[in-house]
């Protein structure tokens, strides 16, 4: 860093560099804006509206009735429940599985390329292909699952809520953890061998290791991906919407969204819905950068 | 000079690129003049091909006057409708005839998506159709699709487990009960969340003696019978005969299991009959058929009602020609390939008798019509969708009705169809 220490060129050149800057941005930032800026921007202007695609002639400025109507309606709640539930659950599972795998990705002696590339194979898969996958696996009729010792012939998995969740967090789990085994991975090769030989010779048992050296430089590393993955699993829309579609009370806040806004074409209210689930990501997302981003610093190996 | 040469030679390879891109366009115009106008025909997928036929008869027909290219739509009924409610409500102008599921009628019209039929065209395609179905086409009293095919649910069963056919669900459910869930004593249904529940509550409800809505936002739902008919279904949730997996069955399920031998009754479209000749030949052997069983026994029942009507997108950009392309799609020609080639149940009540249906339906070809005849077709309302979400909503999963008191379930169902018609709240 200390390398780009510059000394202060004229005023006349920093204005033209800058405004170069500007020059060479400016294509990024029009994109940016017109992808993400317009559609939230449009889509704050529908939940204030009475807007039905199958009643073209109502309409009208309606407030904040569609947000009262979502926020009062106990079907919303059961859903944000459902999605808290589901996200905290399966980003625990993924973080403790990811973090044995990225060890033992860092430490394959032969082999290396493929035991990573095989760890990522189902992170390849797309997401509506593998819950088909998992969802015929379950079926009681044709799948395999039920034919395995220890569980019942006659298991309707996707019949009851409890088992249903349980099906839905093991293809979320099987699916993303290779993603966070990988994030983690890069957090692990940062780490100094040294460290390890130095505390070897101070006689550090492996878990002392692991929590003394491992975990508190890996923090960034981790803390990126949560975050990553917190954002996403909240999100959390094709495992459900293919396996039970919202039945048996596993509906997520982005299968209710969906409901209004495609089902329903009731735009006003599906994105009074949008917006919501958009302003708990932003809720998420500051929570981790906030809150947690003064640990992130703290842990910079280094400092 | 190196340099220019090469440049030149690039430019010179570019060029001839063009003009080859140019000449191919031009000749594709020309093929196209000779063809007509082409129509888009969004329409869900027939495994028979018969849609592809049609779509070639047609053309031909025309004279060169247009060419019809099917495109085929996802084998799911909220899936088709997603797609095309993307488009239409985009003002897409790509699709010019949309086969049109029977429940869709209400808010296509009302969205102004469809055209409405008027005059002799009107007449043409209304022909000898079943009174109920061309109710499924029209909307306020317009009619905005040319009827297509229809269907309707009959009861199989098995003969060789079953003497004769019950006549109501609870004489069914005591036989199944009878009969032991290891011998087949189970009863299969379409009881997933998702449209084909709608379907199957909606029939019982009708059977009972009431019906959702009276009007296409008023709810009717008369306490005694919808009541009857909620109990009538958690009964069924709740007792042996429903199969371990009922609250996700549909009708591919129920027809597989029924092919495995391991249900004694299905209830189920006509497909059912030449699907089992083709995969199960020893079932399809005893296989009876009955109409759709009622709630009381002096009351007949009213079967469910599906179908495909074909309309014309008010985005088209080629209406007069899509109208006729529609009405030959639809004929009774038309029909009768869908029949053919895909089992589909004409909704011409004259071509019943043809060698075509009593060949496609061997011995309930009758059956059927007065199944059609009978049926007691869901809401038609703008907004259906909401209908449908709200039943799914409060009886789902069906083994929560108390078969006993089903006055709960029917507070509940009241309340949220009363909402759903109001388009409040979510669902």
């Amino acid at each position: 860093m200390e390398a780009h220490a510059q000394q202060a060129p004229t005023s006349a050149r920093t204005r033209s560099e800058h405004r170069l800057a500007w020059l060479l941005c400016a294509p990024a930032v029009i994109a940016m804006l017109a992808v993400t800026a317009y559609p939230i921007g449009y889509a704050i202007v529908l939940s204030v509206q009475q807007i039905d695609l199958r009643f073209p002639e109502e309409g009208g400025f309606v407030g904040l009735d569609n947000y009262t109507s979502v926020l009062s309606s106990q079907l919303w709640w059961t859903d944000v429940f459902n999605t808290v539930f589901l996200t905290v659950v399966t980003v625990s599972i993924e973080l403790v599985l990811g973090m044995m795998i990225a060890l033992v990705m860092h430490r394959a002696i032969f082999g290396r390329g493929v035991v990573r590339t095989a760890v990522l194979i189902p992170y390849g898969i797309i997401t509506v292909v593998a819950a088909f996958s998992w969802q015929f696996a379950f079926a009681p009729d044709s799948g395999f699952v039920n034919n395995l010792p220890l569980i019942s012939d006659e298991m309707d998995w996707f019949g009851g809520r409890f088992s249903s969740f349980a099906v839905i967090i093991m293809a979320e789990v099987w699916k993303t953890t290779p993603f966070m085994a990988l994030l983690l991975l890069a957090g692990l090769v940062t780490i100094d061998s040294q460290l390890y030989e130095a505390a070897k010779v101070d006689g550090a048992s492996a878990w002392q290791r692991f929590t003394r050296i491992t975990l508190p430089l890996m923090k960034p590393a981790i803390l990126v991906a949560l975050l990553f993955r917190t954002l996403d699993a909240f999100r959390v829309f094709d495992t459900i919407y293919i396996m039970t579609a919202g039945a048996q009370d596993t509906e997520s806040v982005s299968i209710l969204g969906f409901n209004q806004l495609i089902s329903r074409l009731n735009l006003g209210l599906g994105s009074a819905v949008s917006v919501l689930i958009f302003l708990c990501v932003l809720a998420i997302a500051s929570f981790y950068v906030k809150v947690l981003g003064t640990r992130v610093e703290e842990g910079r190996p280094g400092s | 000079m190196q340099l220019t040469a090469r440049v030149a030679a690039i430019g010179l390879v570019f060029l001839g690129v063009v003009a080859l891109v140019v000449v191919l366009l031009a000749s594709g115009g020309d093929s196209d003049a000779a063809k007509g106008r082409t129509l888009t025909f969004f329409v869900a997928i027939q495994p028979g091909g018969s849609i592809e036929e049609v779509s070639k008869r047609c053309s031909e027909e025309s004279n060169g006057r247009y060419t019809i290219e099917p495109e085929f739509l996802p084998t799911d009924a909220s899936q088709q409708r997603e797609q095309l409610v993307r488009r239409l409500g985009a003002d897409d102008s790509s699709i010019d005839v949309i086969g049109m599921d029977v429940i869709w009628t209400g808010e296509f019209a009302n969205a102004g998506w469809v055209e409405e039929w008027t005059g002799k065209r009107k007449k043409e395609v209304t022909e000898e159709v079943f009174p109920g179905v061309i109710e499924t086409a029209s909307f306020e009293d317009k009619l905005y699709a040319a009827p297509f095919n229809t269907n309707t649910q009959l009861l199989w069963y098995r003969k060789d487990l079953v003497k004769k056919a019950p006549r109501t669900w609870d004489e069914m459910i005591d036989e199944a009960e009878k009969l032991g869930r290891d011998n087949a004593g189970t009863i299969q249904v379409q009881a997933n969340r998702y449209e084909g529940f709608t379907v199957w509550a909606n029939a019982l409800i009708e059977s009972a003696g009431t019906e959702l809505l009276s009007g296409p936002e008023t709810v009717d739902l008369a306490e005694g019978p919808t009541t009857r008919a909620l109990e009538v279904m958690g009964r069924l949730a709740n007792s042996s005969a429903a199969p371990p997996s009922l609250s996700t069955s549909n009708e591919d399920t129920a027809r597989i299991a029924f092919e495995s031998g391991e249900s004694a009754f299905m209830t189920n479209y006509t497909f059912a009959y030449a699907s089992a000749k083709e995969e199960a030949p020893e079932i399809a052997k005893n296989m009876g058929f009955a109409r759709f069983p009622g709630i009381e026994a002096n009351r007949p029942s009213k079967p469910p009602l599906g179908g495909f009507n074909l309309a014309v997108s008010s985005f088209s950009e080629n209406k007069d020609i899509a109208f006729d392309a529609a009405a030959c799609l639809a004929n009774g020609k038309s029909q009768l390939t869908a029949t053919e080639l895909d089992g589909l149940p004409p909704s011409r009540s004259d071509l019943y008798s043809t060698k075509v249906v009593t060949g496609a339906f061997p011995g309930f070809a009758e059956l059927v019509k007065s199944s059609i005849e009978a049926a007691g077709p869901r809401p038609s309302t703008a907004a259906y969708q909401d209908v449908s979400l709200a039943v799914q909503r409060s009886l789902h999963p069906p083994d929560k009705i108390d078969p006993e008191d089903a006055s709960s379930v029917y507070d509940e169902l009241k309340s949220n169809l009363e909402d759903a018609v109001k388009r409040e709240g979510l669902l």
